[in-house]
């Protein structure tokens, strides 16, 4: 009896402690992620000075859509490597001289390759890249809709048994239940 | 029908497979230039001996050129340099391979590099002194040693990223001068 109250508050306490460590992890993270991300932009901020946030915000995009040549997996904006900050200088001056995000980044493109750019372009070396997922939902698709179908034109076939197996069956019925009345109560 | 639909699985392995090999196989460092087939971005920079010598893209008109990008606080340039000593040596006596090799010092001090030449001797016709690397950046450089090979028109052939050593000369770099000397 105590054993078997203990256990449901155990795993109770056990539930609630779990609840417990996800909303904190989720009030922690955006958190953390929060203050990292002001600490990024106030050391920015005094590197490059934008006159409104709208600006500053736009050279932080920038910079996150641009990939070291050096350090294959990073932003120019995390990257420590000299050639990130030679990049970050030349995005902000391009900036400064009112170039497009797209002038930008092909300025940058031309010269280290389209590699730095995170967003690949569409073209023939990169149609692959964009469609396959397309194509693959497209397969996808296509083979629930045979299997549906295969599977419905199975279900229409109307008597899988002849009229002797039925009658069979029948017999077979009518004495289990037969059976089950006459003794079902001792059991 | 069904029976051949039993052999997907295997061809869909096959397919990972192939892209897998092929994938993992290749260099990641090792990337073409963009500016592979464009002439060279124009500059206009000091000499590194002579600041009063200018340099502008002008200089590659004429010959073949490798262009070896380096700069004294890099240790791969180090390794690099008794190879680039030797290969300079060698040029000068090898018969019918007109190739001369420049030198770009890349960040640096003027000062560092000088006495870099000095100690370790100064296999370069000419070096450009870029110190705030702005024909780097142009030329698309991300890190030092990096060699171009650029045709008697100016024209960027080809890109080295990394140590030029004797096989990378023999292999890579000697082939293909061959053949733009061949075309011009």
């Amino acid at each position: 009896m105590t054993a078997g109250l203990a256990q449901p508050t155990g795993r109770g306490n056990g539930r609630l402690a779990l609840l417990l460590c996800l909303a904190l992890t989720a009030l922690a993270s955006p958190v953390a992620a929060a203050s990292a991300d002001a600490q990024a932009q106030a050391g920015t901020a005094d590197l490059y000075p934008f006159p409104s946030a709208a600006e500053q915000a736009r050279f932080q995009a920038l910079l996150s859509e641009l990939r070291c040549p050096m350090c294959e997996n990073q932003t120019i904006a995390d990257s420590g490597a000299p050639i990130a900050a030679d990049m970050r200088d030349r995005v902000y001056r391009m900036m400064q001289d009112g170039a497009s995000d797209d002038a930008i980044v092909t300025a940058l493109a031309q010269r280290f390759g389209d590699y730095v750019r995170y967003r690949p372009v569409f073209d023939a070396s990169t149609a692959l890249l964009w469609l396959t997922p397309i194509l693959a939902v497209l397969i996808g698709a296509v083979a629930i809709a045979l299997m549906v179908r295969q599977r419905r034109r199975a279900g229409a076939v109307p008597d899988v048994l002849t009229e002797q197996q039925r009658a069979r069956a029948d017999r077979l019925l009518t004495a289990a239940s037969a059976r089950r009345r006459s003794g079902g109560d001792g059991a | 029908m069904k029976r051949s639909l039993l052999f997907i699985p295997l061809l869909l392995a096959i397919a990972l497979g192939l892209v897998l090999y092929f994938g993992l196989g290749t260099d990641k460092s090792q990337r073409p230039s963009a500016l592979v087939g464009d002439p060279v971005p124009p500059f206009n920079l000091p000499g590194l001996a002579d600041p009063g010598q200018r340099y502008t893209e002008a200089m590659f008109q004429g010959q073949i050129t490798l262009l070896n990008v380096w700069g004294t606080w890099c240790p791969a340039c180090r390794h690099e340099h008794p190879y680039l000593v030797t290969l300079a040596r060698n040029l000068a006596g090898e018969q019918g391979l007109p190739v001369r090799l420049v030198g770009m010092n890349y960040k640096d001090t003027r000062d560092a590099a000088q006495a870099w030449l000095r100690d370790l001797g100064n296999p370069y016709q000419q070096v450009v002194f870029d110190a705030d690397g702005t024909l780097g950046f142009d030329l698309g450089v991300y890190g030092a040693p990096e060699t171009f090979v650029i045709d008697a028109d100016g024209v960027i052939r080809y890109r080295h990223v990394g140590i030029v050593n004797e096989q990378v000369w023999a292999e890579t770099l000697k082939p293909l001068i061959q053949t733009l000397k061949a075309g011009s």
